[in-house]
């Protein structure tokens, strides 16, 4: 067990010990080291105005840069990676990076407060040599709020480096930066089990699955933390004491995404982000909602399997992996049991879910899902929270619809099906009057909640709406949405 | 004299002064300086319930906890127990009663955040719950205003609307606004010799902090100093709202003789300070075939909260803009001022102007409605005479409108934005879509320029220059990213004719330049401006004097330009002159002084010349809205506007962009919800949703009126520019009515804001637009 954590801080080693378990990064970064161009907008991962990128070997030892939200981030989750603040991009003669002589001839700051959270959001995209271009910018951004400018200078400056011009900066730089976090650790720095704080806040970090088997075993307790985009508001926001907590997110092999016979087996450290990518091409509609959930922030940290252990009623991810027909893994030590994830969320806060239980991966069904929608409802389309979330899917065989299920999010108390309204569609052609049917018997499936983010009324009007629209959808062969880059060409054949 | 011989002139698009420091993370902001050792950390212990008595406040547990190291309340405040900015009717203590929930009952100082977070729950406090009001329509009903209503009335507005040809009536609400300035309130207190206190606080109104502050601690004003270099927005929230932080900061440093600071964390912002004012208004209105407006009567009800903030002021400039840019015969405008028990509402970019507007153009919009025109026509014919037409239009407060262009703005408006077609294409789109609709709205906007209140508008500045050529500028104005220092820094380096970098921007600070107003209204660089501009003068005109003397020639012949100083066939460089200026033992220090000419105000008749002169634009949106969700996307915005002569176009444009989208989201998506007990339930980005990257237009085009000046003599001819772009944003919310009128049969659309999905499904529904 080791207490100490080795990083590279812009470029420079790293060795920190004696700190809380709790401790995030932001808090860490603008105590000691006094790096206060990292500022706390909101603490709870909304803003960006935190923003630092964070970049760790894959296996052919480049480096991806995640950009990360600092505030919720806790200090121990960065060992082994290579930490960049805004102070770490001008060159050591105070030669700004390209990025940031982008934002300055473009205007791009007016109170300064979020334009380091912006820099970095751009520079993670630079390093990575995407996410510049006209069409990928505004989800680039979409994890950084300003209030000042109205964007446009800020999209001006993100467009005008994508011309390839230091082209060669970036992975100059990358390679260098690689060097250095080889250098870091050695290989058994890899295979040590981490562990920071005490009772009050105990981050622990296992290196092997035996290992977080063992150390679980031992703390049943314990809260698994995935991303902590969740539990990192519990700290940031509630100011709970965690006590201990163990990190998936260092543990060999659980951030891969493997296949298993006709499954997709997504294990638990396996972010939003790498799912996006995962499944971009196969069903791009779950990957236009997954561009929606959260912001890239958000999705660079957070994790599949945490969006369904924390058991939200309006997390996005159990709707779209239950209209998947996906199964769940929850193991104790050597115990695994499968069940379908539906079955898994038995009511508000309570979970199929024994002491010593966790959820060690997720079983998606592979293969095309061309029927499959969702429909993410929210107050502003980036970067929020769903009032309702609908995921339909369907089979169509010789005219006759199959294999229904529409599971929807922020309707009840848990994520939930509407069984009434996909009886209205079982076994029946693909025609609006049964969709109507459908809508129809909606309210015998819910009767929602009122609150902040929509009226029960408006959750159940759009909600029969969403059925309107999935069945004109799917007649129609057209999609209607209004979100996305692309909104010229969605608007074609709407009628 | 405009020269482009210099760096840093004005009319350049001269970068902010701190944009490499922005980026690079450097710009410092006070929750970032290195403090002091032990500086303690300052929270406030907020009320749970929205009106009750405090019948009991046990604070021992929280003063025994670890690291607790002061625990104040109102007993421990040496003066007054006030941190209101009008009259006495703010608490920085509660006593006895709470009137909203997150109101300010105590304040502990601790070692730091982790201490203090975990000791302020300790505290035992039982309520006697009293009847809370906390909606308009409940404070309209229960009478519960902060005083009785006021009015202002131009004409017989009874007979006109007995008279005219048509008449409606009718109603509109819209929410407030949070304005989520991303840096929070944010002060650091410092102990100093004879009770003294040097205070750095992130705010509009450093005088008034310190005014304030020395006011509760029973000092002179010269006790106390406060600075402010930067802040990291503000909008008008921190006006009035960083009185708080500030001086429970520097009460704990005066009681503990540590420094003290206190940042309001991002949920502990919402809940503790005011917002822009909610209104309800209620419209009764005349007006004949054409569409020519002849009466209106309007009923304004502003939730003003618990306390007056600066509500009467706002309440004035709502009721100065109940008539925009429409000259109507007959006004009658009555403003109620509702007391809730809620946070205390306050500034916020407009200030009360566009409340008053969205009421005419809702009036105007429903008036082409029942008619069945275009409502571009309707506003046409209404707009107040333009300034070459020979005759004036006076506003419903006596104040002549001499300077009116909005008539070839709207008609270089329509002509840039392709108005006509596009107006075309929506009925065609909207004729040939059951699903989706599309709207599209042309809006004026004609702001007043001055505080309503006279004596507030005047500056101050301090000019150095020292022996070597360099400037050091302070004014009473301060920066929170509307590059007000840089827009002053060239109107000096444009006087001395030296490039910008000579001209050191130095914080704002009571200690240079006393008794200065907020940094509010958009009046910054009027005001700082011109101060600057006249301190410089001062030195200028001294230096000429001095070398006059010297070459023997009169002082005319002494002509600073492009760095250099010619004394008639002679010249030097601006820095050989300052040396020897200094030499010849001339006084290189000035202090400048402005206040603006020709205001008056009578606020018992809301009658007078509040406004030096009006800011004009006009805007047209185009949205597209999904009828069976209510999601909709801004297609296209147009915006035309009037920045005089501009002393620095970029900055200009950030306002224009910026003070618009901010505008769209106050009628959009930025939705404050309250529960049953008073509760804000939207206190954090993840609740309440201010525009993100793409909610800005798809198609954006913003231009300024080519042909604009100032008629007035205002600091080189420019046109303030801070307020009037937020209200263009009312374009896309009667664009998205709009969208709602295009549903087949549709009766009229009657939008409240903020226009969410929710709202415009609802609203769409009880139109007729139902699917199911």
């Amino acid at each position: 067990m080791r207490s100490e954590i080795r990083f590279l801080l812009n470029g420079k080693a790293q060795h920190v010990s004696g700190v809380a378990g709790d401790v995030t990064l932001l808090e860490w970064l603008r105590g000691q080291p006094h790096l206060c161009g990292t500022k706390q907008g909101c603490a709870e991962g909304d803003c960006g105005a935190c923003t630092v990128t964070m970049a760790r070997p894959d296996a052919m030892g480049r480096l991806e840069y995640r950009p990360v939200n600092s505030c919720i981030l806790f200090l121990g989750m960065i060992d082994g990676s290579a930490i960049r603040t805004v102070e770490g991009l001008a060159s050591p003669d105070g030669k700004l990076h390209p990025v940031q002589s982008a934002m300055v001839d473009a205007d791009a700051s007016q109170c300064g407060f979020c334009t380091p959270g912006f820099v970095m959001s751009l520079y993670a995209a630079w390093q990575n040599g995407r996410g510049l271009s006209a069409n990928e910018v505004d989800t680039t951004l979409a994890g950084n709020l300003c209030r000042c400018t109205g964007y446009r200078p800020i999209v001006d400056a993100a467009t005008a480096l994508d011309h390839g011009r230091d082209g060669d900066m970036a992975k100059t730089d990358m390679v260098k930066e690689a060097a250095m976090l080889a250098a870091l650790s050695s290989a058994k720095d890899h295979q040590d089990d981490i562990c920071l704080g005490d009772e009050g806040a105990q981050f622990i970090a296992p290196a092997t699955s035996a290992n977080f088997a063992q150390i679980y075993a031992k703390e049943a307790d314990a809260t698994i933390v995935g991303g902590a985009t969740d539990v990192g508001l519990w700290v940031t926001k509630q100011h709970r004491k965690l006590g201990t907590f163990i990190w998936t997110g260092r543990v060999a092999g659980f951030d891969q995404i493997e296949t298993e016979g006709n499954f997709m087996r997504i294990r638990p450290a396996v972010t939003h982000q790498q799912f996006l990518h995962h499944i971009a091409d196969d069903w791009p509609e779950c990957a236009e909602l997954l561009r929606r959930f959260g912001a890239l922030q958000v999705r660079s940290s957070g994790t599949v399997c945490g969006n369904i252990a924390n058991a939200s009623p309006i997390g996005d991810l159990p709707p779209v992996l239950m209209a998947l027909a996906s199964k769940i893994e929850l193991t104790k030590a050597s115990k695994i049991r499968t069940l379908d994830l539906e079955n898994f969320f038995l009511d508000y806060g309570k979970q199929d879910r024994q002491s010593g239980e966790f959820l060690s991966a997720i079983l998606v069904p592979q293969g095309p899902a061309p029927h499959l929608r969702c429909y993410k409802i929210t107050k502003r389309f980036d970067q929020d929270i769903s009032a309702v979330m609908l995921a339909a899917n369907l089979h169509f065989d010789d005219g006759v619809i199959t294999d229904v299920c529409l599971a929807f999010g922020g309707m009840a108390g848990i994520p939930k099906r509407a069984n009434h309204a996909e009886t209205k569609l079982a076994g029946k052609p693909l025609d609006m009057a049964y969709f109507k049917a459908a809508a129809a018997a909606l309210r015998d499936d819910f009767t929602p909640l009122s609150d902040m983010r929509g009226s029960a009324e408006y959750r159940l009007l759009t909600s029969q709406n969403l059925l309107i629209k999935y069945g004109l959808e799917l007649t129609s062969s057209r999609q209607m949405r209004l979100a996305g880059a692309d909104l010229a060409a969605g608007l074609e054949g709407w009628s | 004299m405009t020269s482009s011989g210099i760096d840093g002139d004005i009319r350049q698009s001269k970068h902010h002064d701190s944009a490499v420091k922005h980026v690079s993370g450097r710009a410092v902001y006070v929750d970032d300086m290195a403090t002091p050792a032990n500086c303690l950390t300052v929270l406030i212990g907020q009320s749970s319930h929205a009106h009750a008595k405090i019948t009991r406040m046990d604070l021992s547990a929280v003063a025994a906890a670890p690291g607790i190291v002061a625990v104040m309340t109102a007993a421990d405040i040496p003066g007054v127990n006030d941190c209101g900015p009008a009259i006495h009717d703010d608490p920085v203590f509660a006593v006895d009663e709470v009137c909203y929930v997150g109101q300010s009952l105590f304040a502990i100082a601790a070692i730091d955040m982790a201490a203090a977070r975990a000791a302020i729950g300790l505290a035992v406090i039982d309520y006697d719950p009293l009847l809370a009001i906390l909606s308009i329509d409940a404070a309209m009903q229960a009478k519960s205003w902060l005083a009785s209503p006021s009015e202002m009335i131009k004409g017989d507005t009874q007979s006109a609307l007995a008279t005219a040809p048509h008449a409606l009536r009718g109603r509109v609400c819209a929410g407030g606004q949070e304005h989520f300035y991303l840096e929070g309130q944010a002060a650091l207190a410092i102990p100093g010799e004879d009770g003294e206190i040097k205070l750095f606080s992130s705010t509009q109104h450093p005088s008034e902090i310190q005014h304030k502050t020395a006011e509760m601690l029973g000092l002179a004003n010269h006790a106390v100093t406060v600075e402010t270099r930067r802040m990291g927005g503000a909008f008008g929230g921190k006006e009035s709202q960083g009185n708080l932080p500030a001086m429970t900061a520097a009460l704990a440093a005066y009681l503990t003789g540590h420094p003290a600071k206190t940042i309001y964390d991002r949920d502990d912002d919402f809940m503790l300070t005011g917002k822009r004012h909610d209104c309800r208004i209620d419209y009764d209105v005349g007006f004949d075939d054409d569409g020519r407006v002849l009466a209106v009567e309007f009923e304004q009800a502003l939730r003003c909260g618990m306390s007056w903030d600066l509500s009467a002021g706002i309440a004035a400039r709502a009721m100065c803009h109940a008539d925009n840019a429409y000259d109507i015969p007959h006004m009658k405008i009555t403003n109620y001022c509702c007391l809730t028990h809620t946070q205390s509402n306050t500034a916020f970019r407009g200030f009360g102007g566009p409340q008053g507007m969205l009421g005419i153009e809702r009036v105007m919009d429903e008036v082409a409605h029942y008619l069945g025109l275009d409502p571009l026509e309707v506003r046409r014919k209404n707009f107040y005479p333009d300034k070459r037409a020979g005759k004036f239009g006076i506003t419903p407060y006596g104040q002549t409108v001499e300077d009116c262009v909005i008539q070839p703005m709207v008609d270089e408006l329509v002509r840039t934005s392709d108005y006509v077609a596009r107006r075309a294409a929506v009925a065609a789109f909207n004729a040939a879509n059951q699903y989706v609709k599309r709207g599209i709205a042309l809006t004026p906007v004609k702001f007043g320029i001055s505080f309503n209140t006279t004596f507030l508008n005047q500056a101050g500045s301090l000019i150095h220059v020292y022996n070597d050529g360099s400037v050091h500028l302070n004014h009473g104005g301060t920066e929170m990213g509307q590059g007000l220092y840089t827009k002053v820094a060239q109107i000096v380096a444009h006087e001395f004719q030296i490039d910008i970098d000579l001209v050191k921007i130095t914080a704002t600070t009571t200690g240079k330049v006393p008794n200065t107003s907020a940094t509010a209204a958009s009046s910054g660089t009027d005001l700082n401006g011109m101060a600057a501009m006249q301190a410089a003068q001062t030195i200028k005109g001294r230096i000429a004097a001095f070398l006059a003397d010297e070459y023997q020639t009169n002082q005319a012949e002494v002509v600073f330009a492009n760095g250099q100083v010619h004394i008639g066939a002679d010249s030097m460089a601006f820095a050989d002159a300052v040396k020897r200026a200094y030499l010849g033992r001339v006084s290189l220090s000035a202090t400048g002084f402005y206040a603006t000419p020709k205001l008056s105000w009578d606020k018992d008749r809301m009658h007078g010349r509040p406004f030096y002169y009006f800011a004009y634009g006009a805007a047209v949106s185009e949205v597209i809205v999904d009828l069976l969700t209510g999601e909709n996307r801004l297609l296209r915005a147009d915006l035309l506007h009037d920045v005089g002569k501009s002393i620095n176009p970029a900055i200009d444009m950030g306002q224009i962009e910026g003070g618009f989208l901010q505008g769209v989201g106050w009628l959009t998506t930025e939705e404050l919800v309250w529960d049953a007990a008073g509760r804000l339930q939207t206190h954090a980005p993840s609740t309440y949703k201010i525009p993100a990257c793409s909610d800005r237009p798809i198609d954006w085009r913003v231009a300024f009126y080519a042909d604009g000046e100032n008629s007035e003599d205002t600091i080189h001819k420019s046109k303030a520019v801070g307020e009037p772009p937020l209200m263009l944003g009312i374009s896309s919310w009667l664009a998205l009515s709009d969208a709602l009128a295009g549903i087949k049969g549709a009766a009229y659309p009657a939008l409240d804001a903020p226009a969410t999905a929710e709202r415009l499904l609802l609203t769409a529904n009880r139109l007729g637009a139902n699917f199911v």
